[in-house]
């Protein structure tokens, strides 16, 4: 049995006296006779984050939750309900609700539990063990004073730290029984730098599933109050965007959100079970220039899109997405799995207990090519290197996406010239995909900021890729 | 409830219970917030926030609301309409609204389905002032997402009715049949050549473009610098035919409340009158920061409504003549700081006033600052489903970038 489970037991079940028969018959009530599978999600959370702003660390918030989601699926129906307390009538009333959704199905079995055996990917350690309250003031204290001291055009400084930290238990129809203890924690700095007349701001952070020793060793910190104050200083020289079709190159790391939109959510089963998403009906078909591979990889240790197992209780894994330009899988959950007739690729996330778990992605990233870096920049006669951005969108149905770039520039035969800013890129997914041309030896992953939303609920996740080169696509700036 | 494809497909029942609580040490601020109502749960989360007040540090602004502006009476807005829905009528009002689009037309070939939700809320306030003010409202809803296709590719789009009272709902027919034709009308989308050309905003994409504007003048990024809008009030910022009216006290208006989060009294105000910009949106915090006055703001602004002398939309396509008609806008390219503007949009061509072909893979581009002073034309088409309130809006020039 994995650490993890024996200490969600513990901390979760323990106290409030729910035995595992208790939970056994919640289950049993939520199957029903008519119920195709069933599972149990148990989650207790808390979160804490600290601010400062105008140089005082002026408010910080600490949050609780805890509560079990209830879901009862019978073909395409799924019935879900949800308690906020974790007592037996409680439980018994929302399996009740949840299973109100069966009218029709076969009679099914409960299987005996399996207890989960996955090793964990992260500690189970609270983030935050080893700086007490004074201390977490006192940094953020110390990175206003360095960001501060960087330029004198710096004239606000926004510092937060937030960490998590999260048991989870899973109960289910089909023998899952699993546990999982996820730490999460980010720092970020934000500031804004003004210069004769102008404005701008910028924002740089990190993190990952690990504790504030590990975020903030070596002054890690530096490096973001760095880059923060750098970007803005770049802004504040960018001329307009310009606008029209041309070469793009996207720098390695957190442009991998390109990624995350263009392909990504395209190849999320139940789009793809509904026939939805351009990628529908594509598999084994090439989607991609033979230069690009790309991955969901939940496995890497301590990233911030990574679980141990995901909220279905399935370990998570490594899943090739596209390999040398053909389609080689989509990412499942459990039920869309199920109705696609594959397994479950340990991609069910949901943000919490009172939501429905969904196909999701963990770290999605692009393998490394061929290419060195500056051959890809110097082989581009007029075009635009993006190497930051802000966030993104797809419409999956269409394969149109759209990214915003936070730091760009013009490159000028075969040279990155002039900052430019504004830059809005759009494309079409499988068509952008089709046009890379040239992919760099440089793979990065992003530095653990992301957020990705979906239906509603928000999941931390990673992206990654290295330099790429993109041999059209329309830049929606204001300049010519 | 969501169904698709005329079967049953979710049903959720979703119950949620909160409290958050802020403690003043001084003027050092602790807050919390827990899920857990029982007894010992709320005390931790009140001994918690005490706590974390410990070791924040004094802030001169911080502070509750000055007792005179609070709330003291609190009129019936006419936001409570319960009504008891067995589960069977939502199932067949959702079906409902599905079927009305799905058989339109055999271009919808998939469906992501129609749904229905009712939900009922209340909130209590009280602070150590003695304070105590509630809010309260039921909502019903109803949606509708389905996809096209030909030979050229899928299209989706959607469309959806929210109100207060389940019989101010559109009918299902309207529901579901307007999301099934704005659907069929994006098949063939295409791109347009780069070109600088007259914008009309629809309605659903005017508020969200006038949230820009109300990001801009809000207390928090003014008070941080963080607004192209700062030191700005009192000048011209639109047009001088346009006011921005709010109207917080509206029956059974789609943002109404009679209290603002902190207790705040709401009230009736111009924002923007005649093009000028006569009020910044503050909190008790942002308003003490910039030396101002709290005017109910905390939370947002509640029934903002653009109001202008105005043609109808076809009048307005007319007047425009040839340009970009944007019916959905894409991406985060919004930047508050400098006013700089830049989102991928969809939508159709126009030439002498009548749709050419819908459009898209395109951005649109330019100030906000530019762009608000722009607005040569406004549409009658007011859509009051949200917070903001207005019609299509008429820019004379942005920068469309595409193929």
């Amino acid at each position: 049995m994995s650490e993890s489970l024996v200490i969600v037991e513990r901390e979760l079940l323990q106290p409030t006296g729910l035995q595992e028969i208790d939970v056994q018959r919640v289950l049993e009530q939520l199957m029903g006779p008519s119920i195709d599978a069933a599972d149990l999600y148990f989650q207790q959370s808390w979160s804490e984050s600290w601010v400062l702003e105008d140089s005082i660390v002026k408010s910080a918030g600490h949050s609780l939750e805890q509560g079990v989601g209830l879901r009862a699926i019978a073909g395409e129906k799924t019935g879900f309900a949800y308690a906020d307390e974790l007592l037996p009538e409680a439980l018994m009333h929302a399996a009740g609700t949840a299973r109100a959704i069966a009218r029709h199905g076969q009679s099914y079995q409960l299987q005996a539990w399996q207890r989960d055996r996955s090793p964990s990917l992260y500690s189970s350690a609270d983030p935050y063990q080893g700086l007490d309250a004074s201390a977490k003031v006192e940094l953020l204290k110390t990175i206003d004073v360095y960001a501060r001291g960087l330029d004198t055009k710096i004239t606000e400084v926004t510092v937060s730290l937030s960490a998590s930290h999260e048991n989870i238990l899973i109960a289910g129809s089909d023998g899952t029984y699993a546990g999982d203890v996820r730490p999460l924690i980010r720092l970020n700095v934000q500031v804004i730098a003004e210069h004769n007349g102008r404005r701008e701001m910028a924002a740089a952070g990190g993190g990952g599933r690990f504790g504030q020793q590990q975020l903030l060793a070596d002054d890690a910190w530096k490096e973001y109050a760095n880059e923060a104050v750098r970007q803005a200083l770049v802004n504040l020289e960018a001329v307009a965007a310009p606008a029209g079709m041309m070469p793009v190159v996207l720098g390695p790391g957190w442009p991998g959100v390109m990624l995350h939109e263009a392909v990504g959510h395209g190849l999320e089963g139940d789009f793809n079970r509904k026939g939805t998403s351009a990628y529908s009906g594509c598999m084994g078909d090439k989607v991609a220039s033979e230069l690009v591979t790309i991955v969901d990889d939940g496995t890497l240790p301590e990233r911030r899109g990574s679980l141990s197992i995901d909220d279905e209780g399935v370990a998570s894994r490594c899943n090739v997405l596209i390999e040398n330009g053909v389609l080689k899988a989509y990412m499942q959950d459990k039920l869309n799995a199920r109705l696609m007739g594959v397994e479950s690729t340990g991609n069910g996330r949901r943000e919490s207990f009172s939501c429905l778990p969904m196909p999701r992605m963990t770290n999605t990233y692009m393998l490394a090519g061929k290419s060195n870096p500056e051959e890809i920049i110097a082989s581009v006669e007029d075009g635009l290197y993006a190497v930051n951005f802000g966030g993104g969108q797809v419409d999956i149905t269409s394969g149109k996406f759209v990214f915003a770039a936070t730091e760009a520039y013009r490159i000028r035969k075969g040279k990155i010239a002039e900052a430019v800013k504004g830059a809005t890129l759009i494309g079409n997914g499988p068509e952008a995909m089709r046009q890379v041309s040239m992919v760099g030896t440089d793979l990065a992953l992003d530095n653990g900021v992301g957020v990705c939303g979906k239906a509603g609920q928000s999941v931390p996740v990673g992206v990654g890729q290295p330099t790429i080169r993109i041999d059209a696509m329309t830049v929606g700036g204001t300049g010519e | 409830m969501n169904v698709r494809m005329g079967e049953l497909e979710t049903l959720e029942y979703h119950r949620d219970s909160g409290l958050s609580v802020t403690v003043y040490r001084g003027q050092s601020k602790g807050s919390a917030s827990s899920g857990d109502l029982r007894p010992e749960s709320v005390l931790n989360c009140v001994r918690k926030a005490a706590e974390i007040a410990r070791f924040t540090q004094p802030d001169k602004f911080a502070g509750l609301p000055d007792k005179d502006h609070l709330a003291s009476s609190f009129p019936d807005l006419d936001l409570w309409h319960q009504q008891e829905l067995h589960v069977d009528t939502v199932i067949s009002n959702a079906m409902a609204v599905e079927a009305a689009g799905l058989n339109l037309d055999e271009r919808i070939v998939n469906s992501e389905g129609g749904g229905f939700s009712a939900s009922q809320g209340i909130s209590l306030l009280s602070n150590s002032d003695g304070f105590s003010g509630r809010r309260w409202g039921t909502n019903y809803s109803q949606s509708c997402a389905f996809i096209a296709a030909d030979d050229k590719g899928m299209q989706r789009d959607y469309w959806y009715d929210n109100k207060h009272a389940l019989t101010d709902l559109d009918s299902f027919q309207t529901t579901g049949e307007m999301a099934a034709k704005r659907t069929i009308a994006r098949l063939g989308a295409r791109s347009l050549k780069t070109a600088r050309m007259p914008v009309i905003f629809s309605p659903q994409v005017a508020a969200g473009l006038l949230g820009h504007f109300i990001a801009a003048i809000s207390g928090g990024n003014l008070y941080r610098n963080a607004s192209y809008l700062k030191d700005r009030l009192h000048s011209q910022v639109f047009p001088a035919v346009i006011t921005l009216r709010e109207q917080p006290l509206l029956k059974r208006g789609a943002g109404s409340a009679s209290l603002d989060a902190e207790g705040v009294a709401t009230t009736a105000a111009e924002i923007v009158s005649e093009g000028q910009l006569e009020e910044y949106l503050l909190n008790s915090y942002s308003a003490r920061k910039l030396g101002m006055v709290t005017n109910g703001h905390a939370g947002g602004v509640r029934n903002l409504k653009l109001e202008a002398p105005s043609i109808t939309s076809e009048q307005l396509l007319a007047d425009m003549g040839d340009g970009f008609l944007v019916t959905e806008v894409m991406g985060q390219g919004v930047n508050i700081v400098t006013g700089d503007y830049s989102r991928g949009a969809s939508g159709f061509l126009i030439k002498n006033g009548e749709i050419v072909h819908a459009v898209d893979e395109v951005t649109i581009a330019a100030n906000l600052s530019d762009m608000f002073m722009q607005i040569t034309g406004i549409g009658n088409d007011i859509d009051a489903r949200g917070r903001i309130h207005t019609p299509s809006i008429l820019i004379s020039e942005m920068m469309i970038a595409g193929g």
